[in-house]
């Protein structure tokens, strides 16, 4: 496949001399930031202030225009619908369902233009009203591109059907013989409308032959005198055949029945019926198809494909799909001058002619400034088998690359990255890792943004971003000393020692003892000992209290172990001097938020706790002995 | 592409290196004037200074953001032989007030004999860990044991590269299947037939860093070096700033009697070269996902390079300083977007035919 070279487009810089310096960047979301700088340089300070300015190089993207926004969220809705067809269901039966698809992505760019030319009209900002409009002729190619991408690729209708279909294509694309047809109908005197001969030629070049006939019979009863010569015009436009694909005429039979109608339009302009008209006369050659005379309408034809499609319906109604392409390159050739070569369009539109699908997305894709138009194309394509049979070995890879494009742009705005995420879950090669690198970037404004970030991670059990995120959000309240929403973040991060840390965080700063400590003093308030002594041991070894607060709670201990009678029994007592060892042995937990107060207290405490629990474990066993034996 | 938006740096000297975080909401600069600024960006979109101070006692080459699972941590580098770490801290009530926060250092790394050129938070997943290269030719990563106390550092490999460090780079893969990797680029010119790019891979048996490939093909000197994101691929993509601009694809070869001791044999494959700067390349840098690289060089310009869906790079975008006056001295001059944006889509009219040439309308798409 032949690469079209395409010159890099080069962005200036303001007040950045590049003779010297060197422009020096960092990648950001959706963004560039470049600076002056120079590399190699010794560290010597030279005081040297150059550009002060860091900026912001952005590309220019239409995802920030709030009205394309609908055209994304909409088609994304679409999208996923198509994503939803079974394999299983039989092709047949599919290729409407595809018709179907093709029309609602066209309905929603139909509608957003009709947004925006309103609001085109409406603005008093002039800059803003250019944009509108530049943004509308954009859609406008995408929908005309689009359409006939349908006709000739999904619907891929056979002869006959197909000169239906694009004349379709061009009425819908030039609608404007219609409001200037209303304007002259409704004039005083239609007949005399400078406009007149326009509509009327701009009918039949349309193969609007009803509403031609209309319009001539306005000229007709001004003209009695030549009421035999309007009469026989309007009996050849009613006469003309035309197919009807689901009738039961063959295609053949079509063509003969065309044929006589042809020659009978033919042998009127040898014996020049209508010579003396030369409005008639003109309508007359066109229906023979005389392209001297379609060429001389130039203006109303407007464009080559009009010019094209008009020829075929009046030579080759019944044109087969793979005979096209010559007569869109030599209705090209003849209608363009030859001092303007094609633009871009024209390229495109030819290139979908030729049938070559591939041509007409890298056409699009270096014409168009955003991927929504050929990533979506290009994935309705490949539902619709068509990027395979095209030989193209590498077709799921393409449809692929342009949705990752395109997602990966709309990963950049602040609401649109979650339709985002649909897009990247239809990628079966890299959707996957995309969405993972993506996504954990995504700013965690506020704890809803997070816990719809989190949402979206869970549902594709995408396990390390969603710890990620938990733990960046625990470290944040951390920071800010919202010790709940710490403590929280940092369970659903299934972070322990994270969680351990914030727990410890919280008796140490708001000493506020938690409910079974509090329990454990109501307790002992009530001389309740026995119950007392064994919540308090619980709270130890049950590991309920962090190892930081275990002191405390020993230190607890000592008035129940100095009663007279034995509370902690042996057992009880084992423990105890089990936990304080644990204590003291490794002091494996960090504890540089609680440092150690007075080295020497702290020795003091547990050797006065070491004998008590001593003393306490010989009562009891000599109690325990004593009941026992 | 247009200037958005143009941000009153105000360093008194040169900037060196300005470094996003991870989620593209704050900034550092950094500077010949010795400091590093801290750039807060608001709902509007504009960057406002939260912070500046004195950072080191010379040039500081480049300012890097930790994983913000470590919390707000920066590290710097600089000519006075050191790096630094620092982290911000909840200020009192007034200072958020005043919209401005601070940093405090927690710990300064002063192995190094010579000036520190890079510095560099190790891939997350491996904990919190510090790399810095010098010109005395040693890479050295250090490691924060306790997150919660950055004020503990301990050097835990010293790898001796034999020539002066420009430069390094983590491999970012996560997967198991890849031990720790980095890369180190040498602008050395004193050894002219050495290769300048040296790759090391932690062995889990000696628990050391063992080089496992030197790019012999790389001779001249290299002053930058990027690995890609891995995106679940087996092999590794680097990209490499010497006198033009080289992708390499990095093909682990895992021997039959493959064991954790012996070291992971790479093919070195060469998939993009590109002289379009001319002369030195000096930065290199892949965007997010990978799928553009941007280069800077002697030219005075950015390049952006794009692969397509062939495996084809080429150079899709340019950036060019035009020497002409920043107009506004307010700095976030707005007019720029509009006009910028404007002529962009005008240019995109000519599709419809309704506008000139067929140049004007071959915008290169999907650049960012």
């Amino acid at each position: 496949m032949e690469e079209v070279d395409v010159e890099p487009t080069t962005t200036p810089i303001p007040g950045i001399d590049f003779t010297q310096k060197h422009l020096g960047f960092v990648w950001g979301p959706g963004d560039i930031l470049v600076y002056e700088t120079k590399y190699g340089a010794t560290g010597a300070a030279s005081v040297d202030q150059g550009c002060p300015f860091v900026h912001v190089v952005r590309k220019d993207e239409d995802i920030y225009s709030p009205i394309l926004r609908k055209l994304f969220n909409e088609s994304h809705h679409i999208f996923v619908g198509l994503q939803k067809i079974k394999e299983d269901v039989p092709s047949k039966n599919k290729k409407s369902q595809f018709v179907s698809i093709s029309k609602n992505y066209r309905s929603v760019i139909r509608a957003c233009m009709e947004e925006l030319q309103q609001v085109a009209v409406s603005t008093r900002d002039a800059t803003l009203a250019t944009q509108y409009g530049n943004q509308v002729s954009i859609l406008l190619a995408v929908e005309l591109i689009w359409n006939l991408c349908e006709v000739l690729f999904i619907e891929a209708a056979p002869a006959g059907a197909l000169q239906l279909h694009l004349l379709d294509w061009v009425r819908l694309h030039k609608a404007d013989v219609d409001e200037k047809a209303r304007e002259v109908l409704q004039s005083e005197s239609p007949a005399e409308h400078p406009a007149y001969w326009d509509v009327a030629i701009s009918y039949v070049l349309q193969g609007r032959t009803d509403e031609a006939r209309q319009v001539l019979v306005k000229q007709a009863s001004l003209q009695p005198a030549a009421r035999l010569m309007f009469k026989l015009l309007d009996s050849l436009l009613m006469k003309m055949p035309v197919y009807n694909p689901g009738g039961n005429q063959t295609l053949t039979e079509f063509d003969v029945k065309w044929r006589h109608w042809r020659e009978e339009c033919d042998r009127c302009l040898q014996d020049n019926s209508f010579a003396s008209n030369r409005h008639l006369e003109a309508i007359c050659k066109i229906l023979v198809g005389d392209e001297d005379t379609l060429l001389e309408y130039k203006e109303l034809l407007g464009t080559w494909y009009h010019f094209l499609v008009t020829r075929l319906l009046y030579s080759h109604p019944t044109v087969k799909p793979t005979e096209l392409h010559y007569y869109a390159q030599s209705s090209m050739d003849m209608f363009l001058e030859t001092r303007s070569g094609p633009e871009p369009l024209d390229s495109i539109l030819l290139a979908a002619f030729e049938f070559d699908i591939h041509q007409v997305i890298k056409d699009c894709s270096i014409a168009l400034n955003n991927w929504w138009f050929v990533a979506h194309l290009t994935d309705l394509l490949d539902h619709c088998k068509l990027l395979q049979s095209h030989n193209l070995h590498f077709g799921s890879n393409l449809r692929e690359f342009l949705l990752l494009e395109y997602g990966a742009g709309l990963f950049t705005h602040h609401s649109l990255w979650q339709l985002a995420v649909g897009y990247f879950d239809h990628c079966p090669e890299f959707g996957r890792v995309y969405l993972e690198l993506q996504i954990e970037r995504v700013p965690l404004d506020s704890e809803r943004k997070a816990l719809k970030v989190l949402r979206i991670c869970e549902e594709r059990q995408m396990a390390e971003q969603v710890r990620s995120i938990c733990k960046i959000m625990a470290k944040r309240a951390l920071r800010n000393d919202r010790l709940g929403s710490a403590l929280s973040w940092s369970i659903r991060a299934k972070d322990a020692a994270f969680a351990t840390l914030i727990s410890e965080r919280f008796l140490q700063d708001y000493c506020t003892p938690a409910p079974s400590y509090r329990e454990f003093h109501k307790l002992y308030g009530d001389k309740r000992f026995v119950e007392a002594a064994t919540l308090l041991l619980s709270l130890m070894t049950a590991k309920i209290a962090p190892q930081s607060f275990w002191m405390t709670l020993l230190t607890d201990a000592l008035p129940l172990l100095e009663q007279k009678q034995v509370i902690f029994s042996a057992d009880q007592t084992y423990e105890l001097m089990h936990c304080l060892e644990e204590l003291t042995a490794g002091k494996t937990i960090p504890n540089t938020d609680h440092p150690m107060q007075d080295e020497d207290v702290e020795v003091t405490k547990v050797e006065l706790l070491r004998l008590a629990l001593a003393r306490n474990l010989a009562q009891a066993i000599v109690k325990e002995g004593t009941v026992d034996g | 592409m247009f200037v958005a938006r143009s941000i009153a740096a105000d360093h008194k000297d040169l900037i060196h290196d300005v470094s996003y975080d991870f989620h593209g909401r704050r900034m550092a600069t950094c500077s010949s004037d010795q400091s590093v600024k801290v750039w807060d960006k608001s709902e509007a979109g504009e960057w406002n200074c939260t912070a500046s101070w004195k950072t080191h006692s010379g040039s500081v080459w480049r300012v890097t953001w930790a994983h913000p699972e470590f919390g707000q941590v920066l590290a710097s580098c600089s000519f006075d032989r050191t790096a630094a770490v620092w982290e911000e801290i909840v200020g009192e009530s007034n200072d958020k007030q005043r919209g401005q926060s601070h940093w405090i250092k927690r710990t300064t790394l002063v192995d190094s004999r010579t000036s520190v050129t890079d510095v560099k938070f190790a891939p997350k997943h491996m904990g919190l860990m510090l790399t810095t290269c010098s010109a005395d030719g040693v890479v050295r990563i250090y490691e924060a044991p306790d997150v919660m106390n950055l004020s503990q550092w301990s050097l835990q490999h010293e790898i001796s590269c034999k020539l002066s460090c420009s430069c390094i780079s983590w491999n970012p893969s996560s997967s198991r299947a890849h031990p720790p990797m980095i890369a180190v680029g040498s602008d050395d010119s004193s050894v002219t037939y050495a290769g300048k790019v040296q790759i090391y891979e932690y062995n889990e048996n000696t628990r050391k860093y063992a080089k496992v490939e030197t790019l012999m093909t790389v001779t001249d000197p290299v002053h930058d070096i990027a690995f890609a994101p891995n995106l679940g691929r087996s092999f590794h993509v680097l990209a490499i700033a010497t006198k033009d601009v080289r992708i390499f694809k990095l093909i682990p070869l895992r021997a039959e009697t493959a064991s954790l001791a012996s070291p992971t044999r790479l093919e070195v494959q060469i998939v993009a070269q590109f002289d379009n700067h001319n002369s030195q390349v000096w930065r290199v840098s892949w965007n997010i996902t990978s799928t553009l690289l941007a280069s800077s060089g002697d030219d005075g310009c950015v390049r952006l390079w794009k692969a397509n869906y062939m495996g084809n790079w080429k150079c899709t975008g340019i950036l060019k300083g035009d020497g002409s006056p920043v107009n506004g001295s307010a700095g976030q001059s707005g007019a720029l977007t509009a006009g910028g944006g404007t002529g962009a889509l005008a240019n995109q009219g000519s599709l419809n035919g309704t506008s000139a040439g067929r140049k004007a309308a071959q915008l290169v798409p999907g650049v960012m």
